[in-house]
């Protein structure tokens, strides 16, 4: 890093960098605090008369196709994860660029997975000159070791299309791994050996990039219907054998817990629902594939089924206990962002009120309203929360890089924000005194649900009405945390952090929550 | 090093391994203590770990040894128990132990006709299971020396689980260990009494004399530790003799408060297949309702070992009740609603008991010595039955109190 570090003090108390990779910053200011001004990013206007009349935009290779998007040191290259830890093209992509000698590049995928952990020779050989975009695993290590030669950028899903959205990051290339696609570059993601689900993640990449190259292991010819993907917006085609690896795209089935701790909590946290009346006809939920939220889902079905309930729509990450709904007649839709696993994709092919959405419909903040807020409740997960109700979701205690923020900052908006965790995880207390990075403010976070109790934020008075004679156990956020200090024998320690920035932690109106600090 | 002494270690660790440590102790002639600590949970408890093992190893008499400690985010119980073990496994420490911070408040003590329709088994040697069982609602927890621990830890299970019963809250189970057979089971025995559990149980129980002599020698473990609090007696019938003497069994000690049966022994004994139906355990069974009737005990039934298999649950503990069995054990909490669903009183037998009680009440303020509903006169012991149902009704929150 050769900027001068200069730090401020946001709204929180957290101190954030003043400038970011070059870039100058806005701490967080509180929130719905930061007004957004002047018009929206755009790409350069194009003349179909540099494109072929009869719309076969093929070329043999990526790394031709790179070169016809005019590849040079310092450029942005995006990608999406829809394939996830199965995804092949992001780093033959970037494999690529290597060949052609380019340096500097700003790698900006939508999330990265272990199996990219590749990418990390590539910014030891000057390749990739850091990384925006979620890192876990080895990545995430790099990062937080401050080997990574520029500062790491969490967005949220909403906040990376308000970012593109925005300017504060302009793509220069975006290369979107498509499971079928026409030589048009019309691309979906339902079909095909490799399908997954929808491609919500590369809506702002596609129609905001300079250049668009769509990469296929499925070119049908055209029209590829559905095409969430228009190949309007796509200047080149490139097919491969394989776009992934199907077995790590997704699950074959998408298992429920069988913790009797964790199924506990998501009892509770279903019989939340009930009791306070949030589970009623034409209601609304979303729940992730995390162990705890599909147990949740299970629960909450039974409970819909014997109170005659139904929802309106359900918010996927879908899985197969979301399809069982639909199919039930439980909800009449399901809004779907991203599909975990194989029954989840046959039914986004087959079942039109099983509906692909984006981050743009579901979780941009600068836009006018997104469905996020729309939602009756939601269930997320979280490696700490405060007593403040504040929470981390992205490194854990230790300040190590551990998950992307995914949605989970733009799911805050919903009516009823809950967090499903368990007390303690070994040893460590998941209640603590204050989180060691800040992800979620906690005025956003409504409830937080533990085998050991049920936490409701003060500010929920009306929640805490609702339940006033239900037989679940509502504590104190303080009650919990002193009980699980003294089960695992007093407060941990806690672990001293470094003093020089690695990456930042963003709101979802583009604003710096908080900064991950290497770890020494 | 003196003789008898030997490197020993106890507990697990491991990739799959939670809540739980390994130690290995290496006794010294001299040079004080060298102590390795790797833990999954170092960077926030490993200065406390190191704290607790100085201060256990000093109330074990222990200041010359290497020690060296795997820990997978044991719990301050769990580091102290396995310390004791491991010291007590190098010939160090003899009589001497490091008992953890009890629970406060300490449970209070249980009655002898208290509801005990669930009984959660819990392995003596696994403390993952352990810390949050009683979250689950059973009506008791069991940890279990006997069967579920290899022979080469008990002597490491029963240090383990008399520190849990010390340290843990197991909020309003009632807090049972089973122990080993006689005589390893007197080796529990002297070991867990000082901790007060709430019911022994006592497995493969063939005579009274057994009975017997666990009462004893209970008797003579609380006059020496001064503990006044009643323990209760469960014996556990495994064999075709056992419950030939079902009824002198449960007759022979005030302590005794239930008696139960141990299927999967049982049928074994007979040499027939245990089946979900449980045709061959009948006579058994329904032998011991009547032993432990007769002696005034609850009559409490085995296991049902199917975990997945609810539907098979709620069959043989719905069978259970009518047969005159009052709970029955179960190994997952998963299996805890059922059972307490097939053992609670029906809507329709609670109505029709609340009726009989008013009746009687009625009748008694009105100096009546017929009691009567409608036209049909109510015989006493009808009465009385109805009057129980209704209690349990109370105890198991089906009803709620007058």
């Amino acid at each position: 890093m050769t900027e001068k570090l200069e730090l401020a003090q946001n709204a929180v108390g957290r101190m954030v960098p003043a400038m970011v990779n070059g870039k100058p910053q806005i701490p967080y200011l509180g929130v719905g605090q930061f007004q957004p001004r002047g018009r929206k990013s755009a790409p350069p206007v194009r003349s179909s008369k540099h494109y072929p009349a009869d719309g076969d935009k093929r070329v043999p290779d990526l790394e031709t196709a790179l070169r016809k998007c005019g590849l040079r040191d310092g450029m942005v290259i995006s990608n999406h994860h829809h394939l996830r830890d199965g995804d092949r093209v992001a780093l033959l992509a970037l494999q690529a660029a290597a060949r052609i000698g380019v340096k500097d590049l700003m790698w900006f995928p939508s999330a990265s997975f272990p199996s990219q952990k590749g990418a990390i020779e590539l910014m030891e050989n000057g390749i990739i000159h850091h990384i925006e975009g979620s890192m876990n695993g080895p990545l995430g290590d790099y990062c937080t070791q401050g080997r990574m030669r520029g500062m790491g950028v969490l967005r949220s899903h909403g906040g990376r299309w308000q970012a593109i959205q925005d300017g504060d990051v302009h793509i220069d290339i975006a290369v979107i791994a498509a499971p079928t696609a026409d030589s048009f570059g019309n691309a979906d993601g339902s079909h095909g050996k490799s399908a997954c689900g929808s491609l919500g993640f590369a809506l702002a990449d596609s129609t905001y990039a300079d250049h668009v190259i769509v990469v296929t292991d499925n070119l049908v010819p055209f029209p590829c219907i559905p095409w969430q993907i228009q190949g309007n917006n796509v200047d080149f085609v490139v097919e491969l054998d394989s776009i992934g690896d199907p077995a790590k795209i997704v699950s074959g089935t998408t298992q429920i817990t069988r913790s009797p701790d964790r199924l506990r909590i998501a009892e509770y946290v279903a019989r939340f629902l009930r009791e306070t009346g949030i589970m009623r006809n034409g209601f609304s939920f979303q729940a992730g594939a995390g162990g705890i939220a599909l147990a949740f889902v299970d629960y909450l079905r039974r409970m819909m089924k014997e109170d005659g309930v139904k929802a309106r729509f359900v918010r996927g990450g879908s899985t197969k206990y979301l399809v069982e709904m639909l199919q039930e007649g439980l909800t009449d839709y399901i809004l779907d962002g991203q599909t975990f696993d194989l029954d989840g994709v046959r039914s986004i092919a087959a079942d039109p009120r099983h509906v692909a959405t984006s981050p743009f419909t579901s979780y941009n903040y600068h836009g006018k309203g997104n469905f996020a807020s729309m939602v009756d409740a939601v269930v997320l997960g979280a490696t700490e929360v405060d007593v403040q109700f504040n929470a981390n979701v992205v490194t854990h205690s230790d300040g190590r890089l551990l998950h992307g923020i995914g949605g989970w900052q733009n799911c805050l908006a919903s009516r009823c924000a809950i967090l499903a965790v368990p007390a303690f995880r070994d040893r460590i207390p998941v209640i603590v005194d204050q989180v060691t990075t800040l992800t979620g403010p906690g005025e956003l976070i409504d409830v937080v649900v533990t085998e050991r109790g049920i936490a409701i934020n003060p500010r929920r008075q009306d929640l805490l009405d609702a339940v006033k004679n239900s037989a679940l156990p509502i504590r104190p956020i303080q009650d919990i945390k002193a009980e699980v200090e003294r089960i695992c024998g007093g407060k941990p320690a806690r672990p001293k952090l470094g003093d020089r920035p690695v990456a930042v932690v963003k709101w979802v109106d583009g604003t710096v929550l908080d900064t991950v600090w290497q770890v020494v | 090093m003196t003789d008898g002494q030997s490197t020993a270690e106890a507990g697990h660790y491991g990739k799959e391994v939670r809540s739980d440590l390994h130690v290995s102790v290496e006794p010294r002639d001299g040079g004080g203590l060298e102590l390795n600590l790797e833990s999954r949970v170092q960077l926030y408890y490993g200065e406390a770990i190191l704290a607790q093992t100085r201060q256990v190893l000093a109330s074990l008499g222990v200041k010359h040894a290497k020690i060296a400690i795997h820990d997978e985010g044991a719990l301050p119980f769990v580091i102290a128990a396995r310390l004791e073990a491991a010291a007590k496994r190098a010939a160090l420490a003899a009589g001497k132990n490091a008992l953890p911070d009890p629970a406060s408040p300490a449970a209070p003590p249980t009655a002898r006709d208290r509801l005990r329709r669930s009984r959660l088994y819990l392995p003596g040697s696994e403390p993952k299971y352990f810390i949050n069982a009683g979250l689950h609602g059973p009506d008791a927890i069991i940890l279990d020396l006997e069967d579920s621990v290899h022979h080469a830890e008990k002597d490491a299970a029963r240090i383990l689980v008399r520190n849990a019963l010390r340290a843990l809250d197991f909020g309003a189970c009632e807090r049972m260990v089973r122990i080993n057979q006689l005589p390893l089971g007197l080796q529990d025995l002297a070991e867990i009494i000082p901790e007060t559990p709430d019911v022994v149980l006592v497995p493969k129980v063939e005579r009274p004399e057994q009975v017997g002599e666990v009462d004893r020698v209970i008797h003579e473990l609380k006059s020496r530790h001064g503990i006044d609090r009643p323990i209760w007696i469960m014996p556990i019938l495994e064999s075709a003799t056992g419950v030939e003497n079902a009824f002198a069994i449960a007759a022979v000690s005030p302590l005794v408060c239930s008696v139960t049966i141990g299927l999967e022994d049982y049928t074994a004994d007979l040499g027939v297949a245990k089946t979900a139906e449980g045709r061959e355990s009948l006579y058994a069974r329904t032998r011991l309702v009547n032993a432990a009737r007769a002696a005034g005990v609850q009559a409490i039934d085995s296991v049902f070992g199917d975990v997945g298999d609810m539907d098979g649950l709620r069959r043989w503990g719905q069978g259970s009740r009518a047969l005159g069995f009052e709970g029955m054990g179960c190994i997952h909490p998963a299996q805890i609603r059922v059972i307490h669903h097939a053992f609670a009183p029906s809507p329709v037998e609670v109505e029709k008991a609340l009726k009989i009680v008013a009746a009687f009440e009625e009748a008694q303020q009105r100096g009546l010595a017929v009691v009567s509903l409608g036209s049909k006169m109510i015989d006493p012991p009808v009465v009385e039955r109805a009057r129980k149902l209704v209690a349990r009704a109370r105890q198991m929150g089906e009803l709620s109190p007058p």
